[in-house]
This record gives structure tokens, C-alpha cells and sequence, in this order.
């Protein structure tokens, strides 16, 4: 083991969790912007509504994340329509294109979270809304949605680890992430030890982080539900 | 039909070592799972202790970083070991042996998790019962143990196989020819990776759908005999 190469290299790694950052974080957020309507729709009556969505869920929840960039990245530029419309500037990068997957991948992913959470809610609550005489929206925002979501975070917690190491992917199609830097490190170093670990020490941190900031969460928005501390 | 311009069977081939991938580290997986859950509840402080350790490093690396660690990794550790025992040659790792291994040890910390609460969900008293009729741990394990443990670890057994099977696309990364490498092959030779990968991607459906029927009747059986409110 030579610490030294990683001292000397620290800079890739802080650009690369630059990367991992914000290509988590935004795709985390247009995902769930994403899951939030489809998850309500997918719970609506009509099958019309529901086939597209369910089709949607099962296509990327049941094939890998990597297949699943590799139909983006390589795939798109297949079709001379993509390449020759506006958006081609952008599914050339490979950037986007990994934002485009992760987006997708995690959207289906909470959607399904979202719904069971949706769908677990009690009856009382709606019949009381209804009596109230809350129009279907305002019932949705005020009494459905706040006790979904509640109800989703700890799962939802999950997806966001998930979705943390899924980005690892990147790396695959040339984006210096964390685990990019430490391929990066690897080949020129030749040194697969210190490269991997360092990369797998930065993973655990932010896993940690993110755990301790989701029940952290917990602790101030549900604060009412906590077990109650028996004196 | 969509013409693959001959490359079926190639990509059959590969179809065919995913699930030789998929199916070997399932093994490894459940072997280290019933050993990690008998570990997490074992008297034994240091058993326990292990145990925790190697679920908690599992769950916070991802997979690719895991397996490229043990791919190039354990490169330089075989080569750096094998002169001291005698051995003169250099020893290339085996991908699908660094594949295998790598995702059977990932997801032997989640069958650890799953075992764990399917022992916890039999009665206690079932156990005290089987001792106090005198059968010995293994006897107490095999005949009342395991056969109630298999029902309530289904669902989440079921649950790590299905994202277990997506995994194995990874092997692709190190080199194995699983059916994502044959695509990519396919794809360069023919420039029409759309059509290939999505192949695949139908492929990887077609696998997990049939396991979630499986799963389904599995389930049926283990599952005679308790009566449903």
C-alpha cells in the first residue's frame, strides 16, 4: 500500500465526487418531480392510464441500470431522426446521457414507492376530506400526498442509496465520478488496492451521511409519530 | 422479427452464462447468508460483531467498485502471494471467477439480512419444543428450523435474486462474455446498438418475469398448511 499516490491525487477524487454529487442529487430530484404524477395517476381508476405507467415501471425496474445506459448512450445515435433533431447535441454528451438514464431509473423506482404509500393510506382520512368537502386536487395536497410521503421516507432512504451507488456506473461511459478517478488512479498507477479502497471509503461516507440526514428528517418532520419514551 | 444479422446464437450464448453467473452466485450467496444470519444471532460476541461488519461494509460500496477492487485487486494480491508459496508463473485472475465470487459475496450480506428475520419469524417455542424432545442442534436446524424459515424467506429471497440477475450485467465491465459483452460486440459490428441492447434488455425480462412466476408457486408450496385470515 502507498498512501502517498492518493495524497498526491486527491484532487481527482474531489472532482469526481463533485460529479457523483450533483448527477445524484439532480437526478434524485427530476426523478421524484418525475414519480409524483405518475405515481397518483398509476393509482387512478381508468387501465387506459395505468398501461402506459405500469409498462414504464416494469421496463426499468426489470432490466440493469447498465443496459439501461448503454440503449441511451450508444443506442440513440442508431436512429438518424434523434441525430439530425435538436436534442442530439445533448444525447451526444455523455453527461446527459447518464443524467437522462438515472432520471428515468429512479423516477420508475419512487413511483412504485410512492404508490404503495399513496395506497396505504387510511380510509378515514379521505372520507373525512371528502366530508370536509375538499375538491379532489386540494385532498391530494393536503391530506393524501403529506402522509405519503411520510410514510415513503424510509423506503425512499433505500432508493437514494441506491441511487448513489448505481451513478458508480457512470465511470463506464467516461465520466471521472468517484469510481472514475480510482480507474483513472488504477491505470496510471497501476495500484488497485488504494485506488478502489479510497473510492469505496468515499462511497461509505456519503452512504453514512445520507443515513444519518434521512433520520435526522425523520426525527423533525415526524416527530409526533417517534415511539413514545415511557418515563 | 428483428433481424440480428446472425448473432442469435451469440447472444443466446451469452444469455446462457448470465444465468450460469446469476445461478452460481446465488449459491455462494446463500451460503454465506445462512452463515452471516447464524453468525448475527449467535451468543458469540465476536461472531455477532463480524457478522455486522461485513453487512455494513457490503451495504455502503457499490457493486462496480466492489468488483473491480476484487477483479484488478485480487490481480496483484494472487501474484503477490503465489511467489512466497513457490509459484513461479503469472497467474491471470478469472473473470467469471472474479464475477462470481464478487456478487455472491455482495449479496450474501443481503441473504444475510433476509435469513436473519425468516429464523426470527419462527416461534421460539418451536425451538424450545424440538429440544425438549431431545433432538440435537443440526436435527433441531434441518427438520424444524429450516422447513418454517423457507416460507417467510421467499419474499425477500425473491427480492435479492431479481436485482442479483440485473447485477451480473456488470461481469461485462471485467470482461466476461455475458450477453451485455455480446451486445456490445454484436453492436460495434453491426452499428446498431439499440437493436442489440434492447434484445438484451427484453432477455433480462423474460428471465426475471419467469423467476417471479416460479417465485409465485414456490411460495404456494411453502406455504401449505398456514391458514390465511
Amino acid at each position: 500500500m502507498d498512501i502517498a499516490i492518493i495524497f498526491d491525487n486527491i484532487g481527482i477524487y474531489l472532482e469526481g465526487l463533485q460529479t457523483t454529487a450533483w448527477l445524484v442529487s439532480l437526478s434524485l430530484l427530476l426523478g421524484l418531480v418525475l414519480a409524483i404524477p405518475l405515481a397518483v395517476l398509476r393509482t387512478a381508476k381508468s387501465y387506459a392510464v395505468q398501461a402506459p405507467i405500469r409498462a414504464y415501471i416494469y421496463f426499468f425496474r426489470g432490466t440493469p441500470l447498465l443496459v439501461q445506459m448503454f440503449i441511451v448512450y450508444y443506442g440513440f445515435g442508431q436512429f438518424e431522426v434523434i441525430k439530425t433533431s435538436f436534442v442530439w447535441p445533448l444525447f451526444r454528451e455523455a453527461w446527459f446521457c447518464a443524467l437522462f438514464t438515472f432520471t428515468l431509473n429512479t423516477g420508475a423506482y419512487t413511483t412504485e414507492i410512492l404508490r404503495g404509500a399513496i395506497e396505504a393510506t387510511p380510509h378515514g382520512e379521505i372520507e373525512a376530506a371528502k366530508a370536509a368537502g375538499m375538491s379532489r386536487l386540494l385532498m391530494l395536497r393536503r391530506i393524501v400526498l403529506p402522509s405519503a410521503f411520510r410514510r415513503a421516507l424510509p423506503q425512499y432512504s433505500n432508493e437514494i442509496i441506491f441511487m448513489l451507488h448505481g451513478s458508480s456506473l457512470a465511470s463506464v461511459i467516461t465520466l471521472v465520478d468517484i469510481t472514475g478517478a480510482a480507474r483513472i488512479i488504477n491505470s496510471r498507477f497501476y495500484s488497485p488496492y488504494e485506488a478502489f479502497l479510497t473510492a469505496a471509503v468515499f462511497y461509505m461516507t456519503l452512504t453514512f451521511m445520507i443515513v444519518f440526514l434521512v433520520k435526522q428528517l425523520e426525527k423533525r418532520w415526524f416527530a409526533h409519530l417517534q415511539p413514545q419514551k415511557t418515563s | 422479427m428483428i433481424n440480428l444479422h446472425g448473432y442469435g446464437p451469440s447472444i443466446l450464448e451469452g444469455t446462457f452464462l448470465t444465468i450460469a453467473v446469476s445461478l452460481a452466485a446465488l449459491a455462494l450467496s446463500m451460503l454465506l447468508g445462512i452463515l452471516g444470519a447464524l453468525g448475527k444471532l449467535s451468543g458469540s460476541l465476536s461472531l455477532r460483531l463480524a457478522a455486522q461488519t461485513y453487512t455494513t461494509i457490503i451495504r455502503g460500496i457499490p457493486d462496480l467498485v466492489l468488483m473491480l477492487l476484487v477483479f484488478f485487486g485480487g490481480q496483484v494480491f494472487i501474484n503477490q502471494v503465489a511467489p512466497l508459496l513457490g509459484y513461479e508463473d503469472y497467474i491471470d485472475i478469472n473473470p467469471f471467477i472474479a464475477g462470481v465470487s464478487t456478487i455472491g459475496f455482495i449479496f450474501g450480506a443481503y441473504m444475510t439480512e433476509t435469513f436473519r428475520g425468516a429464523i426470527l419469524a419462527v416461534p421460539r417455542g418451536q425451538i424450545e419444543a424440538a429440544y425438549a424432545y431431545g433432538m440435537r442442534r443440526d436435527q433441531m436446524f434441518r427438520r424444524i428450523l429450516m422447513p418454517q424459515m423457507i416460507r417467510h424467506a421467499i419474499p425477500g429471497f425473491g427480492n435479492n435474486w431479481l436485482v442479483l440477475v440485473k447485477t451480473t450485467a456488470l461481469v461485462s465491465i471485467i470482461g466476461l462474455d455475458d450477453m451485455v459483452r455480446k451486445a456490445s460486440l454484436a453492436a460495434g459490428a453491426t452499428r446498431l446498438p439499440f437493436t442489440f441492447y434492447l434484445v438484451v434488455a427484453f432477455n433480462y425480462l423474460v428471465i426475471t418475469s419467469i423467476s417471479v412466476y416460479l417465485l409465485r408457486w414456490l411460495e404456494t408450496r411453502y406455504s401449505a398448511g398456514v391458514i390465511r385470515a
